[in-house]
């Protein structure tokens, strides 16, 4: 996987991971996969609707020792 | 403008009222559609947030300006900086503070009536959950049954009548929500009484329920009846209280029954479920004021904000004591049941004690209505 550009928004409550994941992916060419890590449980549904929304693809995602981890590919 | 918080019990008082309330609901979509806070004054909207970062102007003309708008989200990050931005667009509104885990944890009293031998009976509505416990109180002692897990509501209101709780009771192994009783139990050195059948798995010591025995609350003549009435779980139990009154767990609510199938094959408890209303409830005075250990739908509430009606009442209008087919009976509990409440397995071990979450995910696994009927 090419991935562009990494996120940590580790330890942020909502909305903040998404409020940065979308600053972020603004500054990024379509395409692009973009890594996010957060620790809020919220998130998890969150970051797969605002993806979706957004008119990007969440390619993967997993879950490891209280961290999720996303890559989303900017639409 | 002014952004002014409101407390989940402000919104449930308005909810029982009837007064008209606008909620701007910022969740994602399924999280919307999966529970909400519902009443029949209570207006919705629902855009996520992570769409509105952009701007609220476009969602202003459908916000009206004659009743409370109340921007809502899980926890309550977002719905501050929502209502922020409303603010600055000049438009008056509140934020739910807490969120909907705020909302869900709100438990609201109401008097259900007194008691012949002297003393009153109280149900505390979870009105986020629909949930229901009760607190019975007579001859300066309570008892408590279905408590759920924000356990200081039940000790402070005790405290407030002046009364010390001497048996706590679970109708049965809850699998909705984490119950409340071991707590308050080890807290006051109360009797904590679990049906046996439900409780063969659970870590802790506990007084067992049995059909027919007497427990006595206070020195007064008020006494609190099981009776074995199987078909949610297997040791499902309910109480006949001050004779007067039916505690009738998650077998029997107001206009649905129980489910067969969250701690084990929907299919092997059917004809425990079937016998209990068909038979063993029959058999109880119509008289008997049943109160259930949940409402489903906001309409189940009177204008008190409390829940009960008749047994009488539900043998000629409860669509699930009125089938004479049984396999139309065990095709209505089996077939097409509704998704499982959240979490439900782990909720169940915990109340079994075998895990011990800590706060937040004991909040999370909460999350969601309790879903525990057939309909």
């Amino acid at each position: 996987m090419n991935i562009a550009n990494v996120l940590d928004a580790k330890g942020l409550a909502c909305p903040m991971p998404v409020v940065r994941a979308r600053k972020t992916i603004k500054e990024m060419e379509t395409g692009e996969i973009l890594e996010i890590q957060t620790t809020d449980k919220g998130s998890v549904a969150d970051m797969s609707a605002w993806a979706k929304s957004g008119g990007h693809e969440m390619v993967d995602q997993k879950e490891e020792a209280g961290v999720f981890t996303f890559w989303i590919k900017k639409g | 403008m002014t952004v002014t918080p409101l407390i989940a019990g402000d919104i449930a008082k308005k909810v029982i009222r009837k007064e008209p309330l606008f909620i701007l609901d910022v969740r994602n979509e399924d999280a919307f559609k999966d529970w909400k806070i519902e009443g029949e004054s209570v207006q919705h909207l629902n855009i996520p947030y992570f769409d509105l970062l952009d701007g609220v102007e476009h969602i202003l003309e459908q916000l009206p300006t004659d009743r409370p708008v109340v921007v809502v989200c899980a926890k309550e990050g977002s719905s501050i900086l929502i209502a922020d931005m409303l603010s600055e667009e000049g438009r008056n509104v509140h934020y739910l503070k807490g969120g909907m885990k705020a909302w869900s944890e709100h438990l609201e009293p109401a008097k259900i009536g007194d008691l012949k031998e002297g003393g009153t009976i109280y149900q505390f509505v979870r009105i986020g959950k629909g949930c229901l416990s009760y607190m019975i109180v007579s001859g300066g002692e309570a008892a408590i049954v279905d408590a759920t897990r924000m356990t200081e509501v039940f000790t402070a209101f005790a405290d407030e009548l002046g009364v010390k709780i001497t048996h706590v009771l679970d109708t049965h192994l809850h699998a909705d929500h984490i119950s409340g009783g071991r707590q308050i139990a080890e807290k006051t050195g109360a009797a904590y009484w679990l049906p046996p059948k439900d409780a063969s798995e659970v870590t802790f010591a506990f007084k067992p329920l049995e059909d027919g025995q007497i427990i006595a609350v206070g020195k007064s003549k008020m006494k609190i009846q099981p009776i074995y009435s199987p078909g949610h779980t297997i040791g499902s139990t309910s109480f006949i209280v001050d004779d007067a009154y039916l505690l009738s767990g998650d077998i029997l609510f107001i206009d649905s029954i129980g489910r067969p199938d969250l701690a084990g094959l929907a299919e092997d408890w059917v004809d425990d479920l079937r016998v209990t209303l068909y038979e063993r409830y029959r058999a109880l005075a119509e008289e008997l004021i049943v109160l259930p250990a949940h409402f489903m739908i906001i309409e189940e509430l009177k204008e008190d904000g409390s829940v009960s009606e008749k047994l009488g009442t539900l043998f000629a209008k409860n669509h699930g004591l009125n089938i004479a087919d049984e396999k139309e009976f065990r095709k209505l509990v089996t077939d097409n049941l509704p998704p499982q409440p959240n979490a439900y397995q782990e909720i169940r071990q915990t109340n079994m004690g075998k895990i011990t979450p800590d706060i937040e995910t004991q909040r999370e696994m909460e999350i969601g209505p309790n879903r525990c009927a057939v309909r």
